[in-house]
Parts: structure tokens; sequence; C-alpha cells
């Protein structure tokens, strides 16, 4: 499957990690709902560490659609927070 | 619902609505290359911009560091001179700047981390968007009208993607930069005023006493020199 960690490329990435990557997702999402903000940070820095080890970077002149989208490493809580309350990060 | 599926709703709606210009298949194929060389040139003005907020932070330590070689060399003449009472002044205030140039420091390092992110996100947008526009030329030239309905939505999306990813590269860095210009300007502004004293220009008050201090020193030296010629 295709990862992309935003500000960072893409990468192709084995079906089988899907899982791992769900489990710390799933604590993230407990992480932004407790406002937990260094938990918070050192496991989305940990989901991405995860997708460049087991990962390989896409050709810089391939264009194709991603499976999962990462957010960047520099995300701060208040913007996760914003991103589950469904506003956006991104301007227009 | 995770983090990543929710990051995936963010920017797939970016991107629909770069997608929904899409009346003339044809057509959006070029309107998306025409925001493709926008969005590179708008990568390409976020690195200056970062550059010269780099340079500028650098000219800022540059000028801390000859004021604190400055009050090193003042403490020592202090010294010898006898007055301790100077030389803790010029240690304080060297002390001080010396912190300013560690905050410096800091902030030098991460605009240097996001000038080299930039840099590679526009390496990969330049060869995405070179790479966009064989595959363009190609679709226009070789498919039929509903093989190319399909070749174009893959690349729209495919481009989107990345352009959505680069807008928002781009606006962080600028928001960085933003933050690290005022930060800047309020530096300039305390070296001006004279909180953070700029010892490199004109006397300041430590050099007025240690010129005070040599000048009595040579008068005496006179004086001894004169008294010995007269007394002969």
């Amino acid at each position: 499957m295709i990862v992309r960690i935003m500000g960072e490329g893409q990468f192709q990435v084995s079906s089988s990690l899907l899982d791992e990557l769900n489990v710390i997702d799933n604590r993230i999402v407990d992480y932004v709902a407790k406002e937990n903000e260094s938990d918070f940070k050192k496991y989305l820095g940990k989901l991405i560490a995860m997708i460049k080890e087991n990962g390989k970077p896409l050709d810089d002149a391939e264009i194709v659609e991603s499976d999962i989208i990462v957010p960047p490493a520099d995300l701060t809580l208040g913007e996760a927070t914003g991103i589950f309350k469904g506003e956006g990060l991104i301007e227009d | 619902m995770g983090l990543l599926n929710r990051m995936g709703t963010v920017v797939k709606a970016k991107m629909n609505k770069l997608v929904d210009k899409m009346e003339d298949p044809r057509e959006t194929l070029d309107y998306s290359y025409q925001k493709q060389l926008e969005l590179l040139q708008n990568v390409k003005r976020g690195v200056a911009e970062v550059t010269t907020s780099k340079k500028r932070l650098e000219l800022q330590k540059a000028k801390l560091n000859l004021n604190i070689d400055k009050l090193s060399g003042q403490a020592r003449d202090a010294v010898k001179a006898g007055r301790e009472d100077l030389a803790r002044i010029a240690l304080e205030r060297k002390n001080g700047l010396m912190s300013q140039v560690q905050s410096l420091d800091q902030q030098i390092e991460n605009l240097n981390k996001e000038q080299e992110k930039l840099q590679a996100t526009e390496r990969r947008l330049s060869a995405k968007v070179e790479s966009f526009r064989t595959k363009k030329e190609t679709i226009k030239a070789q498919y039929s009208a509903a093989e190319a309905q399909v070749k174009i939505t893959e690349s729209i999306t495919g481009i989107s993607e990345e352009m959505a990813d680069v807008g928002l590269a781009v606006q962080r860095a600028e928001e960085k930069t933003e933050d690290m210009k005022a930060r800047s300007a309020a530096l300039d502004e305390l070296l001006e005023a004279g909180t953070l004293e700029d010892f490199t220009g004109g006397d300041d008050d430590i050099e007025k006493e240690l010129a005070k201090i040599s000048a009595t020193s040579n008068i005496e030296s006179e004086l001894e020199s004169l008294k010995e010629e007269v007394g002969k």
C-alpha cells in the first residue's frame, strides 16, 4: 500500500504493517481525547518512524493516490483536535 | 475513526475542490498543470523566504558575538586595572548576550530543518510536475475520449493529493518564518533600545571608565618621568 507522510512524500509499505499502524493510531486518538500533548507527539513520531523504517520512498516522478495519509510530524495537539472536529488543516 | 482516516478526509476534501473544476477533461489537464506551475513557484518563494530569515538571524548572532568578545576584553582590562566592579558588570552583560545567542542557535537550527524539508518538497513536486506534463501530452495525443477520461481522473487525483500536501507544507513554512520574523524584529528593537546594548557602536560606560583609568595611569607615569628629569 502507498502511505503519504504529509510534507515528506510517499512510501511503499507492506499491507501487513496496517494492524500495527492501527494500534498506534488508536492510541493517538486516545491521547488527543485526553489532551495529553507529550504522548500524542511521541506516538505520532513513532507512527511516522515506523512507516519510514518499513517503507520504501516512492520515485519522485510517480503520480499515484495514497491509501493512507499521515499528518505532518509537527502537527500540534490543537490541530489534531481540529481535525477530529472536522475542521480543515489546509487553507483554501 | 482514527487520526489517519480523518487526515485522509481532510486531504480528500481539498483534492475534491481541485478536481471539481473538471468540466472538459482535456482542459482540466492544462488547468491543473498551470496550477502545479504556480504551486512550484510558491514553494520556491517559500525556500527563499526561509533562507532570508535564516541569514538575518545569523547576522544578528554575529553581531551579538562581536559584543560578547568585546565584553570579554573589557572584563580582562578591568581586572588588570583592579576594578572588579567593572569586570562584574561586563561579565553580567556578556552572560545575558550569551543566552540570546543560544536561543538564536536554536532558531537557526529550526529554520535549517525547515529549509531542507522545503527543498525536498520542491524536488519532489518538480519531478511530479514534469512527469505530469509528459503524461498529459500522451493522454491528449493517444487515447480515445473514454480511455482518456479514466487516465485523466487517475493522474489528476494523484497530482491533486501532492498539491494539497505541498500547499500545507508551504503554509506551515510561512507560519514559521512569520513567527521567526516577529521574534527577530523584537530582538532588533531590543538592540536598538539599548536593552541588550549594542556595545560595538561608540563608547559605552565600561569603555569610558577603562579609558579614564588608562588616561590616569598615563598621566601618572608621564608625571613621574617629568619629576625625574626636573629632579636631575
